[in-house]
């Protein structure tokens, strides 16, 4: 799960990591009395999406006047953003960010990921802030400092203070920064994050290290346990179908092509949409129904499926280890009474044999499959309107 | 032989009581596991499917000698069941859970390291199918009857896809010595190279099949492995070729993030060190045919 830049930095300034102050606007008058509670003379106002790359999209604006303040929030609101991270159909802005403007004399990266490889979070710095991590990693990658985070003990401050040093600062700044890197590591730890990425940090004039951009993400898996977290969700940067889809308890991801899918387990689910493209069709769609697949279930991953208006076929492919291919049947039977595309069905494990009586003699047009391999062929075929019987 | 489970292996359930594991306890004890009891806190001293219910791990070692443990604890407390059995000194822990907090995984492992590596307890899953020695025991949810017993080791990180390969291996009339499930999520008890490192070392599997997906550096990891210390002949497949980037297929831990991650850069490493490389999901059964004819 990911958050709004305003978000995380009101949960990172809870931990100590200095911010410059600002306020959310979802209109441009709310935008201009921020500024001026704000008071100074220079805002930046920043499009609040789910996604980097703001600046070089437009989706920030430095302003010297309320009236400029009041045009850019204009222009931003409602306007659909395009970045290198949203892909060309870009996020609509619904919420805008008014901070006060900080001039700043360095630009560093600030970074905390669950490294997978080794298990641990792992913090990464570098003096080359204000560019994409993967960018400095491939220009400047001898500016990277890391260190590991040993999870019995947690990160230690002599190891922020290695980073700092490591990043050139003074004394006055070297304190500072450790109270950064140090809030951003419990922010992590405390708020089960999966990522936190500060950038850039920035180094005033008069020597005060400040959080100038911030992203987090969330594990889902622990959501149950942070309320807080939870209630920074926001649907309206959602995919509407995954929102609805996780209602049911079942993982939707939307795709580009003409094939919907409906099938158990994430490993099946992706080596079945492989199956397709290889017999040169192209998958509409990722479903895991998982386990338990009620009919109420394979009812809901119909409706999904098919309000895709791409979708020219649809195919089940279920292998039940927890689930019972004769509840599965029933499910699918039910569904496919009023379906307007065609339908394979692919049936394997327990209770297969009554799974597949169930959907032979429903007397419905359902085109079945044995294998893997029969069921991709027969429903790329089925969705060029060819005959597969 | 197998490796993990055998029908000797004394098991416990934890979570023993509950819907899910009494129903796949039953199966399993059908299947011929050797199940000598389980734990549910607060209702020790009970009797459940013929087997004592213990309050602790420890009470339950004890008692019964239980080498291995099939882990059906909710997600809030699944890290708390695994470091219990590790400190209970159970040689195998075996985790279905879906949805363990990736931070509580990792304070496990950490705390698996406390114990010297030949005491050391072996975490499978979470988020997994589980383990099954065909012919002789099961500790996981999987249907046993798609699996023959025969000299071929899988090792999955997919439930599902895991049966794929052991129903078609069967059709071939191939079967397994033991089938691994490590589990959909990022940070896993144990990976593709332990099961490898035991595979090879087990004399009745003649090859093994691994099979991965998007995500993580794991299968390289493995593929090299292989390639530097494996005799026998390993087949891969890694699911998720149309797997869009940045986009969270199912598992916890699907999810190209990285350089490496993608399902075509897994492929290619793969076959990079010489593993068969299986073209699609149908051809798992075949290629591991072919593997077979190369092990002599």
């Amino acid at each position: 799960m990911d958050i709004h830049e305003y978000q995380a930095k009101e949960l990172l300034s809870g931990f100590g990591v200095a911010v410059p102050p600002g306020g959310v606007a979802y209109s441009p008058e709310q935008a201009v009395y921020v500024a001026t509670e704000l008071g100074g003379w220079h805002w930046a106002i920043k499009a609040q999406i789910h996604a980097g790359g703001r600046g070089k999209a437009g989706g920030v604006k430095l302003c010297r006047t309320y009236h400029e303040v009041a045009a850019a929030a204009k222009a931003m609101l409602g306007a659909t953003l395009a970045t290198n991270q949203t892909g060309p159909a870009g996020k609509v802005v619904h919420r805008l960010y008014v901070e006060k403007a900080e001039s700043f004399v360095r630009q560093l990266y600030l970074g905390f990921v669950l490294d997978r490889k080794v298990e641990r979070i792992r913090v990464i710095a570098s003096a080359e802030g204000g560019m994409e991590i993967e960018e400095i990693a491939l220009s400047r990658p001898e500016t990277i400092l890391q260190e590991l985070v040993d999870p019995a003990v947690g990160l230690q401050a002599f190891q922020a203070r290695e980073l700092a040093f490591g990043l050139g600062l003074n004394i006055k700044q070297v304190s500072q920064a450790v109270t950064t890197i140090m809030g951003c590591y419990r922010a992590f730890r405390d708020l089960d994050a999966t990522m936190v990425e500060i950038n850039p940090l920035v180094v005033t004039k008069d020597n005060r290290v400040l959080a100038l951009d911030a992203k987090m993400s969330f594990d889902d898996n622990a959501m149950f346990r942070r309320p807080r977290v939870t209630e920074m969700r926001d649907s309206a940067e959602e995919d509407p179908r995954e929102a609805q889809a996780a209602e049911f308890g079942l993982n939707y991801v939307g795709l580009s092509g003409d094939i919907g899918c409906i099938i158990n387990g994430a490993g099946l689910a992706m080596a079945t949409m492989d199956m397709i493209k290889h017999a040169g069709g192209e998958p509409a769609n990722f479903l895991d129904v998982g386990g338990g697949a009620s009919p109420e279930r394979v009812a809901a991953a119909f409706n999904l499926v098919l309000s895709d208006q791409n979708v020219k076929a649809i195919l089940v492919n279920i292998f039940a280890g927890i689930n019972r291919c004769d509840w599965v049947a029933q499910g699918v039977v039910q569904a496919a009474k009023s379906l307007r595309v065609p339908l394979v069905v692919r049936l394997a494990g327990t209770n297969v044999e009554e799974g597949r009586r169930i959907v032979r003699d429903c007397g419905l047009p359902i085109i079945t499959a044995d294998t893997l391999a029969e069921a991709a062929h027969k429903v790329v075929a089925a969705s060029r309107g060819g005959d597969v019987k | 032989m197998s490796i993990l489970i055998d029908a000797t292996t004394p098991v416990i359930l934890q979570g023993f009581t509950g819907d899910k594991a009494t129903f796949h306890a039953k199966e399993m004890i059908e299947y011929g596991t050797k199940v000598v009891g389980g734990v549910t806190p607060g209702k020790g001293g009970q009797t459940h499917l013929d087997r004592p219910v213990f309050n602790t791990v420890k009470d339950a070692v004890k008692a019964t000698g239980a080498e291995a443990s099939l882990a059906f604890v909710p997600p809030p407390y699944a890290a708390d069941a695994l470091m219990e059995a590790a400190d209970a000194g159970l040689r195998l822990v075996c985790i279905i859970t879906d949805g363990i907090p990736a931070q509580d995984m990792m304070r496990v492992k950490r705390y698996l390291r406390r114990y010297p590596k030949p005491k050391r307890t072996t975490v499978v899953g979470p988020n997994c199918a589980g383990i099954i020695s065909a012919g002789k025991a099961m500790l996981g949810i999987m249907p046993s009857n798609i699996y023959i017993p025969g000299n071929v080791g899988v090792v999955s990180r997919s439930g599902t896809l895991g049966y794929e390969a052991g129903a078609q291996m069967k059709a071939l009339g191939i079967g397994i010595t033991t089938s691994v499930g490590i589990g959909g999520d990022p940070i896993n008890g144990s990976s593709f190279l332990d099961h490898l490192i035991l595979f090879e070392e087990d004399p009745e599997t003649k090859a093994v099949i691994m099979i991965g997906e998007i995500g993580g550096p794991q299968e390289s990891e493995a593929a090299k492995w292989v390639k530097e210390n494996m005799t026998k002949p390993v087949v891969g497949y890694v699911a998720g070729l149309t797997a869009p980037k940045g986009r969270r297929m199912g598992h916890a831990g699907a999810i190209i993030s990285a350089e490496g991650d993608s399902a075509s850069e897994k492929a290619e490493i793969m076959k990079s060190y010489g593993l068969f490389v299986a073209p699609s999901a149908a051809e798992l059964g075949s290629t591991v045919a072919l593997a077979l004819s190369r092990a002599g």
